[in-house]
């Protein structure tokens, strides 16, 4: 066995009562990559922001080198060794890569100016070290997902890290950007850097990882070397359940063809066609910027389009904003709650009818105030949405619960199509399973549903067709009989897949 | 009214109540300083004072809330002004006069509409265009000389809606009240009202809630124009004539009524009986420092004192929450 780093003993974390880590065990070892999997919601966040000093841990002891260490910041972490590159990329878009790699500690000459030469100078050797060839005076909105991450690798090496913990490196990354990284971890490795590798994605976990660590709802499963397991013992010992129990499916009965596409194009998404038929769940996968949020948003309205058809029931609409595409009956259930799907500063009920608010008034607009109260109430009883009442204000409520709203404000306009995009992000995984419940319900109501969802188990599990976008386009629809992972993975990262 | 009293906590009633108790405060201390302040002559003055920052501020509450502002309404105020005296001396009857007046002002306030929502301009910035703008034109059609109100065939009518009692009471301050009393509606029983509060907590997400975003900017700034010219009335015709310089520095007491009132600038929070409580903050804080004759050049200095005070009280009380 390796050298232990960092050894992570009996972590326990509780927020206001609630305990989302209990005594979970990690170790780092010296120069080898350690896996850290789970679902969404099982704790490895918050155990990698103990670590590195977000948080501070409820009980446990974390050790650095045999001697027990306890961070209260990160710059405390930074200092022993220790960086973080988060999966939403911290650079500032419209300074340079070298001002970027040394933000806060640019070297300065004896009159406390900046020390340009010495900045750009030791920029460089950064870049060298990863074989980047761009110039250190390129500003970071001019380089691409692939090359900022690597651009927030120099930073951590700057820093003299040893010890690098990447959360969700490749989300973005194209297949190539993809190769690069691991080339560069594998080179980071080699020089005697330890790395902590958090990813969904098993296969690259396969690919570079020598060790891996599985939590689950907050408790530490098991530690493996990765020649001792496989995928499908990882993905058991994530779910600790079977797939179809924590998605019940249920059977459809797709109808005729409600909402039909035809060759959209703007400036986000390429010639996308597709149908959605009456009471089926069309999945929609694909990574990060493959269009699939700014198609939907051009559907509904948001985002203008180019060039390209929608046809409802047959007939041929034009939609030039939300309001149009509620009047057509399409619904969208954003993935952003807090930027624009829900109001924080006013009320569950205010918020539960602001969508809907033209039919609970008058003919001079005043409101119906007691038709309002009952509206909510009852969306409350049936989504079971928790709130001390419907005068509680939203920013009050938890993640689930203000979701739960969110679906219910659009489920009020009577939509006969509901787009959900990402509807159980940041969702704890209680109320992820109360919102599959509802939206097979609204299936078998008898509702056409477009489900966005990053989470291929999640688009598996939930779908009866799924609809793989690439860089904008489609790059098929597969009937949930013949979807896997592998199917929608490569179909997702642009590679051509035989048709089925 | 089935809805409302049962779930209000005495932290509610207080918190509400934080700028109404300011006011009280004051109320005593000028009653125990100055023995003509609590007469019926004082008050009455009081109110009618206050009159005319508290319409202007009512319509400022409505685009503050939205999370916006509107800088222009002293200049609206002045050439509102100065159009409807020349309009009132030309002998023209005086409800038309004050039909056309409201509908410059109006009209005024929806090209601020414009463009803050299609033209896409901050408020602050569009607004404070509009001001400059409006008070040159004010100079230039004025050649700076005030317009006086009196014309051969008399205009009692006019000058009664500044001057004029019922029932013992300032007619403006009755359109003060009518005032309060409509937009208190608009904004708690109406879609309009309820939307308002949306767009001011969240302009996204309203929008993505089907709701016509620039319709409420276009009400809220047409709101602001026409209350601006409805104070332009009260005091024309309080004073018989319009000053060119009328208005000046109004936009700021307006908005430290609406502020005084617990009215948040970043929009979405704040009521009317705020702004109502805020303007009379203000106007017995002018009353208070000439009774108490307090030298012209110092009353600035202790009005911006007492506000920044009673913001202060109020944001600790929010932070502590």
């Amino acid at each position: 066995m390796a050298e232990v780093l960092v050894s992570m003993r009996n972590i326990t974390k509780d927020f206001s009562g609630v305990t989302v880590l209990k005594n979970v065990h990690f170790n780092i070892y010296k120069g080898k990559i350690m896996a850290l999997v789970g679902e969404n919601g099982a704790g490895k966040s918050t155990l990698m922001k103990i670590l590195t000093g977000v948080y501070t841990k409820t009980s446990g002891e974390v050790y650095l080198d045999g001697s027990p260490v306890n961070f209260s910041n990160t710059k405390d972490s930074q200092n022993h060794g220790i960086a973080i590159i988060h999966q939403e990329l911290n650079l500032v878009q419209h300074l340079s890569i070298a001002e970027n790699i040394f933000l806060g500690r640019e070297p300065v000459t004896k009159a406390r100016n900046i020390n340009w030469k010495k900045l750009y100078a030791d920029s460089q050797k950064g870049l060298d070290i990863l074989g980047l060839k761009e110039n250190p005076r390129e500003l970071i909105k001019n380089l691409s997902v692939g090359k900022q991450q690597l651009i927030e690798i120099a930073k951590a090496l700057s820093l003299n890290a040893k010890i690098l913990i990447m959360d969700e490196p490749t989300g973005a990354l194209t297949v190539s950007e993809t190769k690069r990284l691991f080339g560069v971890i594998k080179e980071l490795k080699s020089k005697g850097h330890s790395i902590v590798y958090i990813s969904h994605r098993l296969k690259e976990i396969f690919e570079i990882c020598d060790d891996v660590t599985v939590l689950r709802d907050g408790a530490f499963i098991a530690e493996k070397s990765i020649q001792d397991t496989d995928e499908d013992k990882i993905i058991e010992m994530m779910v600790g359940r079977k797939l179809s129990e924590q998605y019940p499916r249920v059977p459809g009965n797709p109808g005729e063809i409600v909402l039909e596409v035809k060759g959209l194009t703007n400036q986000f998404v390429q010639e996308v066609s597709f149908y959605l038929r009456e009471g089926e769940i069309l999945g929609i996968s694909g990574l990060m910027g493959a269009g699939r949020t700014e198609l939907m948003r051009t559907i509904y309205g948001i985002y203008k389009m180019d060039k390209g058809e929608i046809f409802i029931n047959g007939k041929k609409v034009a939609i030039h904003n939300s309001t149009d595409a509620l009047n057509h009956g399409i619904a969208y259930v954003s993935e952003d709650r807090k930027a624009n799907g829900i109001v924080l500063g006013l009320n569950v009920r205010e918020n539960i009818t602001l969508a809907a608010l033209k039919s609970f008034s008058g003919k001079f607009g005043n409101i119906g105030m007691d038709k309002e109260e009952d509206s909510a109430r009852s969306y409350m009883e049936s989504m079971s949405i928790k709130a001390s009442g419907t005068k509680q204000l939203l920013k009050y409520l938890s993640g689930g619960n203000q979701q739960k709203v969110s679906i219910a404000k659009n489920l009020n306009t009577r939509p006969r199509i509901l787009i959900l995009d990402e509807p159980t992000r940041g969702v704890d995984v209680g109320a992820k399973k109360e919102i599959y419940d509802l939206i097979n319900k609204f299936k078998q109501g008898g509702m056409s549903i477009i489900m966005i969802s990053s989470e291929i188990p999640e688009i598996l599990g939930m779908s009866d067709r799924i609809m793989v976008m690439h860089e904008g386009r489609v790059m098929g629809t597969i009937f949930i009989k013949d979807a896997t992972q592998e199917t929608i993975m490569s179909l997702a990262v642009g590679k051509e897949v035989s048709k089925t | 009214m089935k809805f409302s009293l049962n779930k209000i906590t005495l932290k509610e009633i207080l918190s509400k109540n934080k700028p109404l108790i300011v006011l009280l405060i004051l109320c005593l201390t000028m009653a125990m300083l100055n023995d003509r302040f609590w007469t019926w002559g004082n008050i009455v003055t009081v109110l009618r004072q206050t009159s005319i920052n508290a319409v202007i501020a009512t319509g400022m509450t409505f685009t503050i809330l939205v999370g916006g502002i509107d800088l222009s309404v002293g200049s609206v105020l002045a050439i509102c002004g100065a159009i409807a005296a020349t309009l009132i001396a030309s002998g023209m009857d005086a409800a038309l006069v004050v039909l056309i007046t409201l509908m410059l002002g109006l009209s005024i306030g929806l090209v601020n509409g414009l463009l803050i929502s299609k033209g896409r301009l901050q408020p602050f910035i569009a607004t404070l265009g509009t001001m400059t703008l409006l008070r040159g034109l004010t100079l230039v059609y004025t050649q700076g000389k005030p317009i006086s109100t009196s014309s051969p065939s008399g205009s009692q009518s006019f000058s009664n809606i500044g001057t004029g009692y019922f029932l013992g009471i300032p007619i403006p301050v009755f359109i003060m009240l009518l005032v309060f009393i409509i937009a208190y509606y608009i904004l708690k029983h109406l879609r309009m009202g309820r939307y308002i509060y949306a767009l001011g907590s969240n302009e996204e997400a309203t929008m993505y809630s089907g709701i016509k975003i620039d319709n409420v900017k276009f009400f809220v700034y047409g709101a602001a124009g026409l209350l601006a010219a409805l104070g332009s009335i009260i005091l024309t015709a309080r004073l018989g004539s319009a000053q060119p310089t009328a208005g000046m520095g109004y936009e700021l007491d307006a908005i430290a009524a609406v502020v005084l009132g617990g009215t948040s600038m970043s929009g979405g929070v704040g009521t009317i009986y705020g702004t109502a409580i805020g303007a009379m903050i203000i106007g017995l804080l002018n009353n208070a420092l000439n009774l108490l004759q307090v030298p012209s050049y110092f009353q600035d200095v202790a009005k911006g004192i007492v506000i920044l005070i009673a913001v202060l009280l109020d944001r600790k009380q929010k932070a502590s929450r």
